[in-house]
């Protein structure tokens, strides 16, 4: 299994250990009530060093990225990030990643570490033109998330605190460069951080410290689930696979059909046209009970899909998940009503179908600002 | 109560004398932090080593298994509306259901704490 540059870290602070996407990574430090509490309410930091990072360089590179993912790299400005899907050319998902632009021929893409291999690889084979694609190497980055996110890094990165939502700044300090971008998986108002593993091992106790007065927590990957699904954000492996097409995981808004030709495009204009047969709905149970991956939902007593994640949300205090469900045998239009529910543990439970996301931040991320 | 006028299983619930019961420390600090818990009805009649009650946490689902047969006869409402109280209070407060026992005997099978700390130590989870 691989560890990350702060694994001594996290054992020497009590963190319990799980495997993630072929990595041990920690699951929780105090806990993961506690942890989804501090990034909630104050901030919360995460070591995402197991997260891949790609270069993609040269003059074709826009052009080339273009072709391969489905939001539209061309609109993106310098120092901007987008969030973005990798097809396949049946229209499922290879992976689902960010890409920001530094310079017109310079780009930084952020994939999910347990497909990054997969994503050189998909990447790799299509290469054409002026591109040139180089891993990251000694990657290591840490999300800073909270309402208190900005107030604790302001002091080591006074600049970056007046990023917009997705804006990246390169930053130095003491003589190391970081990356900072206003971006993260729990919908607060927050930073990633990314440099060379040597860089992240000097900021992360700086980064305590700092936020030592405004109770910073450090956060494992139990807390990540939770917060990233109460958003309704889709976690690759789950919610988004090579089974399932972008536009039935309801991704719709980062599909750019129109911006010119992209591997998965056809499938997807006309599974747009003719309406997915599957997608994805988010829902709360009505009854107490915690839905999990793996679980069946059934409407009105037949079974139409299952559940991808489910939790226990811990700032709504009732269980939450998302899952695929048969459009046929749950149209859109019967929403509302009644009959969908989830077996959990041999119980029928309820459930409503609900709107994403399940919870709204108090703190609004400042968009488009400066 | 003391854990020492306890018995316990080693799926690591444990019994009191009058039929009433709940998990170890150990068991509650290796589960984390408890959201959910789902008991017995009174009046089910269980087998021992019967899963009964369900026990989650944020991550994950356990089982919990009747430590002796008989009938449950209660089952503790303050875990339904608090069940982080499983976590503060595992021996008092926290206790699961109650069973009538069928045979009071068959809890002397089970550990003592002493034992079963030996259990825990030497790797038994």
């Amino acid at each position: 299994m691989k560890r990350t540059p702060l694994y001594p870290q996290h054992k020497t602070m009590g963190a319990r250990l799980i495997e993630f996407g072929g990595w041990e990574m920690p699951v929780q430090f105090q806990g993961i009530l506690a942890e989804h509490k501090a990034v909630r309410e104050a901030a919360g930091v995460f070591d995402i060093s197991h997260m891949g990072q790609v270069w993609v360089t040269g003059s074709e590179a826009e052009g080339f990225l273009q072709r391969l993912v489905t939001n539209d790299v061309s609109k993106l400005a310098q120092g901007k990030g987008l969030y973005a899907l990798l097809c396949r050319e049946d229209g499922t998902v290879v992976d689902d990643l960010y890409i920001y632009r530094f310079e017109t021929d310079r780009f930084f893409l952020v994939v999910n570490a347990s497909r990054a291999e997969e994503d050189l690889k998909w990447v790799r084979g299509r290469l054409k033109g002026d591109v040139q694609i180089l891993e990251q190497p000694q990657a290591a980055a840490l999300a800073l998330q909270g309402p208190k996110a900005s107030a604790i890094l302001e002091p080591l990165f006074p600049s970056a605190i007046d990023l917009p939502r997705n804006g990246i700044v390169e930053i130095s300090l003491l003589d190391m460069d970081f990356l900072v971008s206003r971006t993260g998986y729990t919908g607060e108002d927050g930073f990633e951080i990314f440099a060379p593993a040597g860089h992240i091992l000097q900021l992360y106790p700086r980064l305590l410290e700092a936020g030592a007065g405004f109770g910073l927590a450090p956060c494992g990957l139990g807390a990540r689930d939770t917060l990233r699904l109460e958003m309704g954000y889709r976690l690759y492996g789950q919610d988004l696979d090579e089974k399932h097409t972008g536009l039935e995981a309801g991704l719709g808004w980062v599909i750019k059909l129109d911006k010119g030709d992209f591997v998965g495009r056809d499938v997807l204009v006309r599974q747009k046209a003719e309406g997915p047969k599957r997608r994805l709905v988010a829902f709360r149970l009505k009854e107490k009970g915690v839905p999990r991956h793996g679980h069946a939902l059934s409407f009105k007593g037949l079974p139409v899909g299952e559940v991808t994640s489910g939790t226990f949300s811990p700032s709504l205090q009732v269980g939450i998940g998302m899952g695929y469900v048969e459009a046929r045998a749950f149209p859109k239009d019967v929403e509302k009503e009644t009959g969908l529910a989830v077996q959990v543990h041999g119980r029928e439970i309820p459930a409503e179908v609900v709107a994403l996301p399940f919870y709204n931040p108090k703190k609004a991320v400042p968009h488009e600002s400066k | 109560m003391n854990p020492n006028d306890l018995r316990f299983t080693k799926t690591h619930e444990w019994v009191s004398p009058d039929g009433t019961v709940g998990i170890s420390d150990h068991a509650q600090h290796e589960i984390t932090d408890v959201v959910f818990v789902e008991l017995p009805k009174s009046g089910r009649a269980v087998k021992g080593e019967e899963a009964c009650c369900v026990v989650e946490s944020v991550k994950a689902a356990f089982d919990i298994y009747a430590p002796v047969a008989g009938t449950v006869s209660a089952a503790n409402d303050a875990v339904a509306k608090d069940p982080a109280v499983v976590n503060r209070s595992p021996y008092d407060q926290g206790w699961l259901f109650k069973i009538q026992m069928a045979n009071p005997a068959d809890r002397d099978k089970l550990m003592t704490h002493d034992q079963y700390q030996e259990f825990v130590k030497t790797g038994g989870h």
